[in-house]
């Protein structure tokens, strides 16, 4: 077996504060196969986005990587000079962010952005250069690209700037893409649109897509595996079918209870209690135990590892304990 | 693009003529021009005589007609002192003020934005610090005394470069230039540094903000995620978008540059249209007064123009902006 384009091991990001150290991510580990899309689900401030900005190396001051390693194809990424670290974004990391609004500087010709980029990462010539240009333009779907190449980006839609954006991030053949949110600024409708798009373009080339996203929807539509992230660690991952339909972790259940279905029986849908706790403020032990059901002594005292249970993983001494009654 | 231009052009002119009466209404309400030109032991027959060859007895429209009329074609009668016409004394004083300011606003962008730069990008370096202490200086000395501090050492004590005038010059046309000769260069650097640094510390401070500002934003977090280089991001993409402001500030900066020179003029005797205006002054020589007037005006007006037109050459979206009125 190869190895898969993105291994995150024990991932650990801290931020320095006024008030003291603020682990944002805490031993977060996963993979992501070649042609694979992985989703990262939870909550505001789980952690997802910081996950993403530590694999393509933008964790700016005061915050930084503190622990674990990254390994693109192999290869440790996390601890490169900054110079060969840039020449891993964009060549072989691409990134597509939130809001297609402000991604792209308005002062520039879209067209002229993304020859840039490509001149950057490649020995291709002017002439060459723009007609890839366009060729991306065509395949992220901006009908007339060779018109629309000098377009600047006030003159194009919300949908058709975060399209410019995927050509941009596209530029080099990444092997990896990280998509943060790519579609939480858009309308529904677009949004449709967006996500088969990256789904398409992660299938034709072969890349490995990281999404994160809060949208369940979008995740069961898309993914291939899912992360459930929960205070800056993994509680579950899985297939996501099987992260569905059967949730194992009580805070990965709390989630998926909380998905309106449209065969709409007049349930009421299910509400995690509580909030997620600050960084600040993490209780010991499991970070989910003070909203936890199921919660045991054992919860309040003792960090939960992640633990097999067939195709997922699962942080939770509930599962511990099962086996071990089964045994 | 050519209607905005031209509309804006139409309302240079409205404000022009706004202009133009107060300018006028400094003749009217100054006190008699007449008892300023003759002698005081003139008869009421000779005032009569000048006020009437001067037209000072026509009606208030028709004068003040007259007087935009002349104005247009850059003619502000005759100077109470120098009994010259104002537009010559005008044409031999502006050269030095010009060369004067654009030297003082071309140090300050340069400078301003060379400095403001660096404390961007090296926010915690110790030059940095310096940078930011010498335009807390710069912003908080008055200009006359930076000038009398740099004569003190430059002129008094070192002997470097001369206290007053602007050295030999050189004529082109009815322009004297002073850029020709050394002696123009030396006169021309104290000037210079004292006019502009003040214009220095404001860019540099409103660069280095602006640049601290546009770093932050989400193009240029994606630009780095691009892989682009760290000079074409910096360089590139976020100076380019601190440039709109910077344009507004030292094109309304330059008019000032241009009217404010009258004390860097009055400490270095520098022989320009400042110096004029306050021989003017102490002398109720209103025509000059007048003209000046009129002239810093039109120089303001004229910059606003191209400030706005220069937006758009800069900034993509003021393009669809000004071709769509609102």
């Amino acid at each position: 077996m190869t190895a898969p384009v993105l291994s995150v091991r024990n991932l650990q990001v801290e931020f320095e504060t006024r008030r003291g150290t603020l682990r944002a991510i805490d031993g977060v580990s996963y993979d992501i196969a070649k042609g694979e899309v992985l989703g990262v689900v939870g909550e505001s401030g789980a952690g997802k986005s910081v996950t993403g900005l530590a694999v393509i190396g933008l964790i700016d001051r005061p915050g930084r990587i503190s622990g674990g390693e990254i390994l693109l194809s192999g290869l440790r990424i996390d601890n490169l000079p900054p110079e060969e670290m840039r020449k891993v974004r964009g060549k072989r990391i691409g990134m597509i962010f939130q809001d297609p609004l402000t991604s792209l500087n308005p002062l520039y010709r879209v067209g002229d952005q993304i020859i840039e980029t490509i001149k950057t990462h490649t020995s291709l010539t002017d002439q060459q250069a723009r007609k890839r240009a366009i060729d991306l333009l065509a395949e992220v779907g901006i009908p007339a690209p060779e018109k629309r190449i000098d377009g600047y980006p006030h003159e194009f839609s919300g949908g058709m700037r975060q399209r410019v954006v995927i050509a941009l991030a596209l530029c080099a053949e990444p092997e990896l893409i990280i998509a943060d949110e790519p579609t939480t600024a858009l309308d529904v409708s677009v949004q449709a649109q967006i996500i088969s798009l990256i789904k398409r373009l992660g299938r034709d080339h072969g890349t490995a897509v990281m999404l994160v996203t809060h949208d369940m929807g979008v995740i069961a539509e898309t993914c291939d595996r899912v992360a459930v992230m929960y205070a800056g660690r993994v509680a579950e991952i899985g297939p996501v079918q099987e992260v569905i339909k059967n949730p194992l972790h009580p805070y990965a259940k709390g989630l998926m209870g909380a998905i309106p279905t449209l065969a709409g029986e007049d349930k009421r849908l299910v509400q995690i209690p509580g909030a997620m706790p600050r960084l600040s403020a993490i209780p010991a032990g499991c970070s989910f135990n003070p909203r936890c059901g199921s919660a045991f002594d054992r919860c309040r005292v003792d960090r939960p590892d992640p633990l097999q249970r067939g195709t997922q993983a699962v942080a939770c001494h509930l599962y511990d304990r099962a086996t071990e009654t089964a045994a | 693009m050519l209607a905005f231009t031209l509309r804006r052009a139409i309302q240079a002119i409205g404000v022009m003529i706004a202009v133009g009466i107060i300018a006028f209404a400094m003749f009217r309400f100054a006190g008699d021009p007449v008892s300023q030109l003759v002698p005081i032991d003139a008869s009421a027959a000779e005032r009569a005589q000048i006020r009437q060859s001067l037209g000072l007895d026509d009606p208030f429209i028709v004068q003040f007609g007259r007087y935009l009329f002349d104005a247009a074609q850059f003619k502000f009668g005759v100077s109470y002192q120098f009994r010259q016409p104002v537009s010559d004394l005008l044409k031999e004083r502006m050269p030095a003020t010009l060369e004067l300011a654009v030297c003082a606003t071309i140090l300050a962008l340069v400078f301003g934005i060379l400095m403001g730069v660096f404390s961007a990008l090296r926010r915690d370096s110790l030059l940095a610090k310096l940078f930011q202490m010498v335009s807390l200086i710069g912003i908080s000395l008055p200009t006359f005394l930076i000038g009398i501090l740099l004569i003190y050492l430059f002129s008094v004590t070192l002997g470097w470069l001369p206290s007053f005038g602007r050295g030999d010059v050189v004529k082109l046309g009815w322009w004297s230039s002073g850029l020709f000769t050394l002696s123009g260069w030396k006169a021309l650097i104290m000037p210079s540094i004292t006019l502009g640094l003040f214009q220095m510390t404001l860019i540099m401070r409103l660069v280095r903000a602006e640049m601290l500002e546009v770093l932050r934003t989400d193009y240029i977090r994606f630009a780095r995620a691009r892989g682009l280089t760290t000079r074409a991001i910096h360089f590139g993409h976020a100076l380019r978008n601190t440039l709109v402001p910077v344009i507004t500030v030292v094109g309304l900066q330059f008019g000032s540059v241009i009217a404010f020179s009258i004390i860097t003029e009055q400490v270095f005797q520098w022989p320009g249209m400042g110096l004029l205006f306050v021989q003017a002054v102490q002398n109720v020589d209103i025509p000059i007064m007048a003209a000046y007037l009129m002239m810093v005006s039109l120089i303001f007006v004229t910059i606003n123009l191209v400030v706005d037109i220069l937006y758009t050459v800069v900034d993509p979206r003021l393009r669809a902006t000004i071709s769509r009125p609102a």
